[in-house]
């Protein structure tokens, strides 16, 4: 409750300093506008439906993005964890292109894809699957060994060993590694939508594109609230939870 | 029914080793860790095999689990050949190795989920009561990190237990507990033996540890580890770790493993 009642008594003081700052008349209003005309903008837009649809195409297109890239990057990870062929060769890869920013993929996925939401979806796989593998195959990597000997002595083996064993030993590093994909799949997914105009559908990246092409500051400004309240709340919602979880098991909470 | 009887039980052979050796490499060079290893293990006897770090007793007992293979010699267990990791011979480790996971009663029930023919019930019963053995059935639903260092390896002894073991093997389980809580499970150990009546092999460095708790203390000497002389420990049950009786004991072993026959031994490192 106290912290809760910090947090908000810090964003208020980020509002009033804002609108300090507007009144300060330091830069033209069209450059900062008032708290008072963003909080009218995303009024406007969540009645008008402009907002909410954007929002609704936007975590559609995360979603997918992020759900196959976590479907397919924890299974690899702990392949190449398992398979020093599989390490030299698809580890490798992830490793490097783990390291390669998102937007990178834009201009591979307009030439394969088109303007579609295959090149939205295929872009968000790619910012995801890299990290995810990498991060799955660290956890792995990490498992005390004796666990492993521990569960052979008691007549584990094979499969599983893997399952009741390892991939639960790897879990903290593995959901760590999921919400760094998360973070890379928003990242990915802001920076195609930004990039490319899409006929599909309307997210909030092209909210917040148009919002500059129209000089419509308050927009861009209400839209990056959003984009951040998003992150907020997908911490709290997905993760927080996990993350307590094998907090309390793992006796590691501060 | 006295299992503090010290002659030798006349059924044949729980463990049998014959002339069991073992190599490792390192940069293209083979290094003998054991030698020529002969050994008999009784039904319901307790072995403390005792020596040096780096006599490969730790080895030898990875080999009687399956976990290591002998390169040279044979290893029986009931007369059959050991090649693998197998559900009649437990292991318990210096670490407890116990899955931070899985609550107590779960960690107990994951050793037994391995063993077919049981059905749910079964295995929650069979599990308490191994809880109840070591003391801990009011901590079944804690975590592990939540338990101390001599909690921890009441369970792991309770999961090693819990699947009915006809061999139990311990690797210096009590190597990183406190003095006072050593003691402890020494007392508990002796008491759970005597009435589960277990073949259990004890590998530690620790003299007075090896005299308190085994029927037979096997000397080792290292490089390459083999087996330098045998004691029998004739001393009643359960056996007090401070007693006079059980200090001579060490005392003449202590001599053994300096080499200097005689010499009183203030034994620190195994205090």
């Amino acid at each position: 409750m106290k912290r809760t009642a910090r947090a908000l008594a810090f964003f208020l003081v980020l509002l009033v300093l804002w609108e300090l700052f507007v009144r300060a008349r330091v830069w033209s209003p069209v450059l900062v506008p008032s708290p008072l005309s963003v909080a009218g903008y995303l009024g406007e837009s969540l009645m008008d439906g402009t907002l909410l649809s954007a929002l609704l195409v936007t975590l559609r297109r995360l979603l997918l993005g992020y759900v196959v890239g976590i479907a397919l990057g924890v299974p690899l990870g702990l392949l190449t964890a398992r398979f020093r062929t599989l390490e030299d060769t698809l580890g490798l890869l992830a490793l490097g292109l783990q390291a390669l920013p998102s937007v990178c993929w834009v201009p591979l996925a307009l030439l394969w894809f088109g303007q579609s939401e295959g090149a939205m979806f295929f872009v968000v796989v790619m910012g995801t699957l890299w990290s995810v593998i990498i991060a799955a195959d660290n956890g792995v990597r990490n498992v005390p060994p004796i666990y492993a000997r521990a569960a052979r002595t008691m007549g584990s083996h094979g499969l599983h060993t893997w399952l009741r064993v390892i991939l639960p030993a790897a879990l903290p590093h593995v959901v760590g590694g999921m919400k760094q994909g998360w973070a890379f799949a928003w990242r990915s997914l802001m920076a195609a939508e930004i990039y490319v105009t899409i006929l599909s559908g309307f997210g909030l990246g092209h909210l917040l594109h148009y919002g500059r092409e129209l000089n419509a500051m308050e927009q861009v400004i209400g839209v990056m609230i959003v984009l951040l309240a998003i992150g907020l709340a997908a911490d709290r919602v997905l993760f927080s939870p996990w993350e307590r979880l094998l907090h309390r098991r793992w006796g590691t909470n501060r | 029914m006295n299992p503090s009887a010290s002659s030798p039980p006349a059924s044949p052979a729980k463990l049998s080793l014959r002339g069991v050796g073992k190599y490792f490499r390192t940069r293209g060079r083979d290094i003998r860790a054991l030698e020529n290893i002969s050994l008999d293990v009784s039904e319901g006897e307790f072995v403390c095999l005792l020596g040096p770090s780096g006599c490969g007793k730790s080895t030898l007992l990875n080999i009687v689990a399956g976990l290591e293979r002998a390169d040279e010699g044979t290893l029986l267990c009931d007369g059959e050949a050991v090649t693998d990791p197998g559900r009649d011979r437990m292991m318990m480790f210096q670490e407890s190795a116990l899955f931070p996971w899985l609550d107590v009663l779960e960690n107990v029930l994951f050793s037994l989920r391995l063993k077919p023919g049981m059905n749910s019930a079964e295995r929650r019963e069979v599990a308490e009561f191994h809880l109840q053995l070591v003391g801990l059935e009011k901590f079944r639903h804690a975590f592990v990190h939540e338990l101390s260092g001599g909690m921890k390896q009441r369970v792991a002894l309770a999961r090693a237990l819990a699947p009915n073991p006809r061999v139990l093997l311990m690797d210096e389980p009590f190597a990183a507990l406190d003095a006072l809580t050593r003691e402890q499970l020494y007392g508990d150990l002796q008491r759970i033996w005597q009435e589960r009546r277990k073949t259990i092999l004890f590998v530690t460095h620790n003299v007075r540890e090896a005299v308190c708790l085994g029927d037979r203390v096997v000397l080792f000497s290292p490089h390459p580890g083999r087996i330098q002389r045998e004691f029998r420990v004739d001393l009643p049950r359960p056996r007090d770790i401070n007693s006079v009786e059980l200090a001579r004991h060490a005392t003449e072993i202590m001599a053994e493993l300096k080499g200097r026959n005689g010499a009183p031994a203030p034994e620190r490192a195994a205090a």
